[in-house]
């Protein structure tokens, strides 16, 4: 599934002097003087997916599903190729290896689909009294969804706190996931710490006691081969525009006897199979969840953002890069006594994410004396604030560096001799 | 290019600021949060006969926001409320984007500084946090 570009490729792209990616992104091209170190918020993209946009208006654009003439049939065949590839890329196949197209539903963004979990397959599981155990590490899209889900059923919402370096252990997850736990619902990748939570132990705890498993994929999929079948989950969530596709796309995955037990959240055209006037029948899954037009040129570019990061750069070599630019922070960020990573010290738990601070000084300065030289990083409270409550951060608020494949070692060096100035700033 | 983090003057009400304590006897108190930020500011007046005896603050944020709440006490202690809430409109003016005269940024005096914070959206609320604060207190 992984089509990566092997193993001497890897090496090549961990050479992170050298950097052969940028010149595919116009925005990075076009502006030698920024470090762009956001990429947890959004990717920036390669001009081959803007092409994609914009050639799907040029070429194939008519409404899908609609229309008996060819122009709409390509744009439908269009959409259905990217849902294969999709499944093919998080490995959504069958025991033959299949793709499994169908079980791939389009929406706006990844907090859409947790929302469509959280609002149509929750109130078929959860009963008065049953739990919903989630991380305290996760986006409030992967939160506010669950206490909502949990007000409406009557249930309780349960925490996994890790430990201090982001940890889950199997104790916490042993003394959390129990016969009333319905629901476990997890970041795969912390969007503030940057670790990877041990997937297949949540789902064999949970799936032990009858339960279900929903993982927020969004940010894995931009650095990781996911595999949704040997991971064991139910359902997975993510966002195209977090790795290299447009804004407005988000994907679940759910298990096929899942999606098809759930009513629509929406529901309107592109949707039915038959309506009267008084009753519908749904469309089968996954139009059933696919009220109105969708954005084809959206998915269209998000099929060749696939592409290039799983083709043409890989997910070997877009590890082995991350690892090294990770690594390489890590170490120079060492060199400067006044900041304080948060979460792990190991540099190979921090998945393109690390959060800081800078010693009595708030992140939002931090924020605005880096943009002053180019160094672009989020400052603020993450959208994870029951985590940054729980770590007793100050202000609510850290600092985040977030890297990318496309990042190199001179991103890395300014951000660094920009924390220099922030801290000559405050302390002349 | 104009960068508040250089002025020393500016700085200087960040690092050192003399408006920021608890007051005795306030007659006015009122708080301000700005949630984006976590910034969270206590402001206190002491005002007699319609005149600003004594204004001061307490609380945490960023340094524009801290040094923009020591400069306004700074500015309205000694003033009429009148005044003090002519000077307030004045800077929320000047923080939108909006032109002064000349004799408005003598009027604002060291508060003109924070002029360049309309070209930093982001940053706009904590720069108005105390100001707003002072607006809604004598409203």
């Amino acid at each position: 599934m992984n089509t990566g570009t092997g193993t001497e490729q890897a090496a090549a792209a961990a050479d992170i002097q050298q950097n052969p990616y940028k010149a595919d992104f116009p925005l990075l091209a076009g502006r030698p003087d920024i470090a762009f170190l956001d990429s947890g918020a959004t990717a920036q993209r390669p001009a081959c997916v803007l092409d994609a946009h914009r050639a799907f208006y040029e070429t194939m654009n008519a409404n899908p599903l609609r229309g008996l003439y060819s122009l709409s049939v390509a744009a439908t065949d269009a959409i259905e190729q990217v849902r294969a590839q999709i499944a093919q890329v998080i490995g959504a196949v069958d025991d033959q290896g299949r793709p499994q197209a169908r079980d791939i539903v389009f929406t706006r963004n990844a907090s859409e689909s947790l929302n469509l979990v959280a609002k149509s397959f929750a109130p078929c599981v959860l009963e008065p009294g049953d739990e919903v155990a989630i991380t305290i590490m996760e986006h409030h899209s992967n939160l506010i969804p669950w206490q909502e889900a949990c007000r409406a059923a009557g249930a309780r919402l349960v925490y996994l706190y890790p430990t201090k370096t982001g940890e889950l252990t199997d104790e916490e997850i042993a003394a959390k996931v129990g016969p009333r736990t319905k629901i476990v619902a997890a970041a795969h990748v912390s969007n503030v710490l940057g670790v990877e939570n041990p997937i297949r132990k949540l789902a064999d705890a949970v799936h032990a006691h009858g339960g279900y498993l929903v993982v927020d994929g969004a940010q894995s999929v931009p650095h990781m081969a996911v595999d949704v079948r040997a991971l064991g989950m139910d359902f997975f969530a993510f966002s195209a525009h977090k790795a290299l596709g447009p804004m407005g796309i988000g994907v679940l995955w759910g298990r096929h006897e899942l999606l098809d037990e759930m009513l629509p959240m929406l529901t309107g055209g592109e949707m039915i199979d038959s309506v009267t006037e008084q009753e519908a029948v749904w469309a089968p899954v996954p139009e059933k969840f696919e009220a109105g037009t969708q954005d084809a040129a959206g998915i269209y570019a998000t099929g060749e953002a696939l592409r290039y990061l799983t083709e043409h750069v890989g997910y070997d070599a877009v590890r082995a890069r991350e690892a090294a630019l990770v690594a390489y922070t890590m170490e120079r960020l060492a060199e400067l006594p006044y900041v304080e990573i948060i979460g792990s010290p190991d540099a190979a738990d921090h998945h393109g994410v690390i959060s800081f601070n800078v010693q009595g000084i708030h992140p939002h300065d931090v924020a605005s004396i880096l943009d002053m030289s180019g160094v672009c990083i989020r400052a603020g409270h993450h959208c994870a604030q029951p985590l940054l409550t729980w770590l007793g951060v100050e202000n609510l608020a850290c600092c985040r560096a977030s890297l990318a494949f496309y990042n190199d070692a001179t991103d890395v060096d300014r951000f660094i001799d920009g924390l220099e100035t922030v801290w000559r700033t405050f302390h002349a | 290019m104009g960068n508040l983090y250089t002025s020393t003057t500016f700085m200087e009400h960040n690092s050192h600021p003399d408006y920021k304590y608890e007051m005795d006897a306030p007659t006015h108190e009122h708080d301000g949060i700005n949630p984006s930020c976590g910034d969270e500011l206590t402001l206190q007046l002491r005002v007699e006969d319609g005149v600003i005896e004594e204004a001061s603050f307490t609380g945490h944020g960023c340094a524009i926001s801290q040094a923009s709440a020591d400069i306004m006490a700074d500015l309205i202690t000694g003033e009429t409320v009148e005044e003090a809430r002519r000077l307030s409109a004045l800077f929320l003016a000047m923080i939108r984007g909006e032109e002064l005269s000349e004799q408005d940024y003598e009027d604002l005096d060291e508060a003109a500084q924070l002029k360049d914070i309309s070209h930093m959206p982001a940053r706009v609320k904590c720069a108005e946090l105390a100001w707003r604060t002072l607006d809604g207190m004598l409203a």
